[in-house]
């Protein structure tokens, strides 16, 4: 299949790929966000990682293509046979052992990664609060979730027996409504507002609840995601250590006004935490919600289609939900 | 086999041996595979312009971060039915179209197992398709929910409207859906039944491979959308609570059967890609397939792994822990023979004698971009990192690495290749080159910049942003126009050639496979006798491909 000149130029080749590709790796913990939590760094090491591996394939494959075409063009004309090799077992061997072994090592280390991220997916005693439920009905949600707890699933896989969903322990606890298109924060002190803010350096709880479809709490300098869903309680715990002013963003399409779904999140020393605690008060006047505003005074726009949208509800907890005359 | 083979059919298929096919013919509920093909690959390619067309709106919009151009329900009409378009009438059926027309030729049979039944699947589409478009002029406008309809988003509708974009888009998709499987039964029993003696399943070419294990999935896993979506619709409109929250109901189970068809989808559209690889590569680097028994195994295996990695698609939806790692690392296995499959083709092109022409360039761009799209599909399958760009630009780019830059490629390079034996006429050579261009740095530019976009946080089907975006949604706004008319010289080209350009020969690129050894185009029973196989696939080397016998390329 190759001759010794070839193998030199693919020996030179594989050497300069290593490099190129480990220092693509480096470079790419600067395509990110700033890393504002301690789960963030270990998101964009691994980044990193895939990164090395990954442009070490691509420039490789991509590097023999641009060689074929570069020395491999036939004269027109010519429809001879390039090399009668059909396959060759250890070549196809070796490539396939290859694939395998890089998304073993990949997985080991996205699986270490997250065992470390502390990220607390579903919380596994869901509560849902409806009133068949409390009824002691059995709707089809009720088997629904059913499903999640039987014991069927507690004989998990052992690898993954490792990955705890228990509560785990965190020294604030905040909750966190939302709806169409707002969010709104309840503290320990039963202070509600509309910004979120969280002590540098300690690990804060937040129990995720959503009044009508489903939302997502993200902040892209934390790397953390979570689907917020209508009907379930679901805890994210996170550890901010940078402080600053963020946007806190809905990740999951959730209607018209979707885009318009941000509000703020500060990371402040505890000191400041709670003073800006004994400061505020539920009656402070929130600042004037974006879908609100938008739903009476539309942008204008080169098209107006007019079609249906949902009203969006009132922001504060305080206020009942307007009910809309199409739900 | 032939049991819907009628006297009248038979008399019908002689008096069509005697006669062209006139351009009625592609108006009749006609039963031939060639001609069937030929309506699907038509009737999609035209979806595809409108599809286009509404991408090249929501780049429009997305030139500046505030929401300029059109309102916000009608920009979430727009990337709704841009991917409900082009995934449900662009790709899978125009896939469908192309295997329809040459996997008969492929294995040498005179036509499709059921060939009424082909046509009815065909006939199902252009109602389902123009319903879909009907629900543009609705008062209250097309579905605004995504094509994925997660459910409680989908069933905010307009209480007092019965007839409304969600509903027409439920129904039309189950249509499709039910043309799809009738497809997929008569794919599957041809490849098993209609070959030719001598054509064993290791004689088959890959593209017949990759057909047989698109379809298997189709049968295998599109129940479980159809039945999701009769599920949504009794929710929608008849008052039951299988997805609503409030009312005891969940909507993860919908994502579960959802993305239990929807992620097979994506390899039910990618395998023929590949297939299409398979077949264009070895003809113009004068090389066999390199490996062709793995390449055969692997498309096989891909097929098998894709049905259990759905749950990739939820990594932040309410997934325990446990279910995160399983699915990271079932999705992590679909790489080894993908992997596979882009080593033999780099083999194949390796010490070859690389014949340029168009399709060979379609081929070759869209086997490197799908390096990369596969690179970032690794990335996305860890979960940690999945987790920051979950509903992000990146995920776009990435889809759109596979969906465009390699299916819709292969697509081209399909049409192509494939052109002259279809219309028995070639094509500009000069415009087709000139297309490729067009297509291919557009396309990187394009999708390339939602990766960086999409690192940076910027979150996927928003109508308005921050302005920090700006700088790489402009640069992807701007390939998307170029990418929008680099389809103008392919029209031309392809329309002026089919109806002026110079006659083809049989086997214009000397290539293999019993699709090349009749007549361009194909008479009605496609091949004057049932050929005998006896020699394995990608026979290149054989004196009788590489001595020129008709070396007028028309060129």
């Amino acid at each position: 299949m190759f001759s010794v000149f070839e193998y030199i130029l693919i020996a030179v080749y594989v050497a300069v790929l290593l490099i190129v590709s480990r220092w693509m790796g480096l470079q790419a913990f600067s395509w990110m966000p700033p890393q504002a939590t301690a789960e963030a760094q270990r998101v964009d090491d691994l980044f990193s990682f895939l990164v090395s591996i990954g442009a070490f394939i691509l420039l490789g494959l991509i590097g023999v293509m641009v060689y074929a075409i570069a020395f491999h063009r036939a004269p027109p004309e010519d429809y001879t046979e390039g090399h009668p090799s059909r396959g060759d077992a250890r070549l196809e061997i070796l490539w396939t052992a290859t694939p395998t072994l890089l998304v073993v090592w990949i997985a080991l280390q996205s699986f270490n990664i997250y065992q470390q991220l502390n990220i607390l997916g579903l919380n596994q005693i869901v509560h849902l609060h409806t009133p068949q439920q409390e009824a002691g009905g059995k709707g089809a949600g009720g088997r629904g979730n059913a499903l999640f707890q039987m014991p069927l699933f507690e004989s998990a896989p052992a690898v993954a027996a490792t990955v705890s969903d228990a509560p785990k322990p965190a020294s604030e606890t905040i909750d966190v409504f939302v709806k169409q298109w707002d969010w709104s924060f309840r503290y320990p002190n039963n202070v509600t507002s509309n910004q979120l803010h969280l002590p540098i350096n300690r690990s804060t709880r937040l129990n995720l609840q959503a009044q009508d479809v489903i939302h997502g709490f993200y902040v892209p300098e934390f790397r953390l995601k979570q689907d917020i869903i209508p009907g379930r309680k679901i805890d994210i715990v996170l550890t901010p250590i940078r402080p600053g002013k963020y946007r806190l963003k809905d990740s999951q399409f959730s209607g018209t006004y979707f885009s318009l779904m941000e509000t703020d999140v500060y990371v402040e020393s505890l000191a400041q935490y709670n003073q800006w605690l004994t400061q505020t008060t539920s009656s402070e006047q929130t600042p004037i919600n974006q879908a609100v505003a938008e739903n009476i005074q539309p942008p204008k726009t080169l098209f107006n289609s007019g079609w249906y949208t949902v009203t969006p509800a009132q922001p504060g907890i305080a206020n009942k939900r307007k009910l809309n005359n199409d739900t | 086999m032939t049991h819907d083979f009628s006297q009248e059919m038979i008399e019908d298929r002689e008096s069509q041996n005697q006669q062209g096919n006139t351009w009625r013919e592609y108006f009749s509920f006609n039963t031939d595979h060639k001609v069937i093909g030929i309506q699907y690959m038509v009737m999609t390619f035209i979806f595809f312009l409108i599809g286009g067309l509404l991408a090249m709106l929501i780049r429009a919009e997305l030139l500046t971060p505030e929401s300029n151009l059109v309102d916000r329900p009608l920009y979430n009409g727009l990337f709704t039915m841009h991917g409900t378009i082009m995934i449900f009438l662009w790709i899978i059926p125009f896939n469908a179209g192309l295997s329809n027309y040459l996997v008969p030729l492929m294995i040498g049979a005179r036509d499709m197992a059921f060939p009424l039944l082909n046509a009815i699947s065909f006939w199902i589409l252009p109602p389902a398709g123009l319903l879909l478009l009907s629900s543009f002029f609705l008062p209250n406008g097309t579905a605004q929910s995504g094509w994925w309809s997660y459910p409680p988003i989908s069933l905010q509708v307009p209480g007092d409207q019965f007839i409304n974009g969600e509903f027409i888009w439920i129904v039309s998709l189950v249509l499709i859906g039910i043309s799809s499987i009738m497809g997929a039964v008569n794919f599957v029993t041809t490849i098993f039944w209609m070959r030719a003696p001598g054509m064993t399943f290791f004689r088959m070419p890959v593209f017949v491979w990759s057909v047989f294990s698109a379809q298997l999935l189709q049968l295998i896993n599109l129940p479980a959308l159809t039945a999701a979506l009769i599920l949504l619709l009794l929710d929608l409109s008849f008052g039951t609570q299988f997805f609503k929250p409030d009312e005891n109901g969940d909507p993860i189970i919908y994502q579960h059967l959802f993305w239990f068809y929807s992620h097979p989808a994506v390899y039910i559209m990618a395998l023929p890609a590949f297939g299409i690889f398979a077949e264009v590569l070895p003809a113009f680097s004068r090389n066999p397939l390199f490996g062709y028994r793995s390449v055969a195994i692997a498309t096989l295996g891909i097929a098998a792994i894709s049905i259990f990695v759905w749950v990739h698609h939820m990594f932040t939806s309410a997934t325990p822990g446990w279910m995160r790692m399983t699915f990271m690392a079932t999705s992590m296995l679909v790489a080894i023979p993908t992997g596979i499959k882009a080593f033999a083709w780099t083999a194949t092109i390796w010490r070859s004698k690389l014949h340029l022409e168009t399709p060979m360039l379609f081929a070759m761009g869209g086997a490197a971009m799908f390096i990369f799209g596969g690179v970032t599909g690794v990335m996305l399958a860890a979960t940690p990192f999945d987790i920051h760009v979950n509903n992000t630009y990146f995920v776009v780019g990435h889809f759109h690495y596979i969906v465009f830059n390699t299916i819709t490629m292969a697509i081209f390079a399909a049409i192509y290749y494939w052109f002259p034996k279809i219309t028995g006429r070639m094509y500009a050579e000069g415009w087709g080159k000139l297309h490729f261009w067009l297509t291919f740095i557009p396309a990187n530019i394009t999708f390339f910049s939602m990766h960086p976009l999409g690192l940076q946080g910027m979150l996927r089907r928003v109508s308005s942003y921050d302005p920090q975006y700006q700088g790489w949604n402009i640069i992807a706004s701007l390939g998307s126009f170029l990418l929008g008319a680099s389809t103008l010289p392919f029209i031309a080209n392809i329309v002026g050639s089919w109806l002026y350009g110079p006659k083809a020969v049989d086997n214009p690129w000397h290539a293999t496979g019993l699709e090349w050894t009749t007549s361009s185009p194909p008479p009605r029973d496609n091949f004057e006798e049932i050929p005998i196989v006896t020699r394995p696939p990608y026979d290149y080397g054989n004196p009788k491909y590489s001595v020129i016998v008709n070396s007028d390329n028309s060129e």
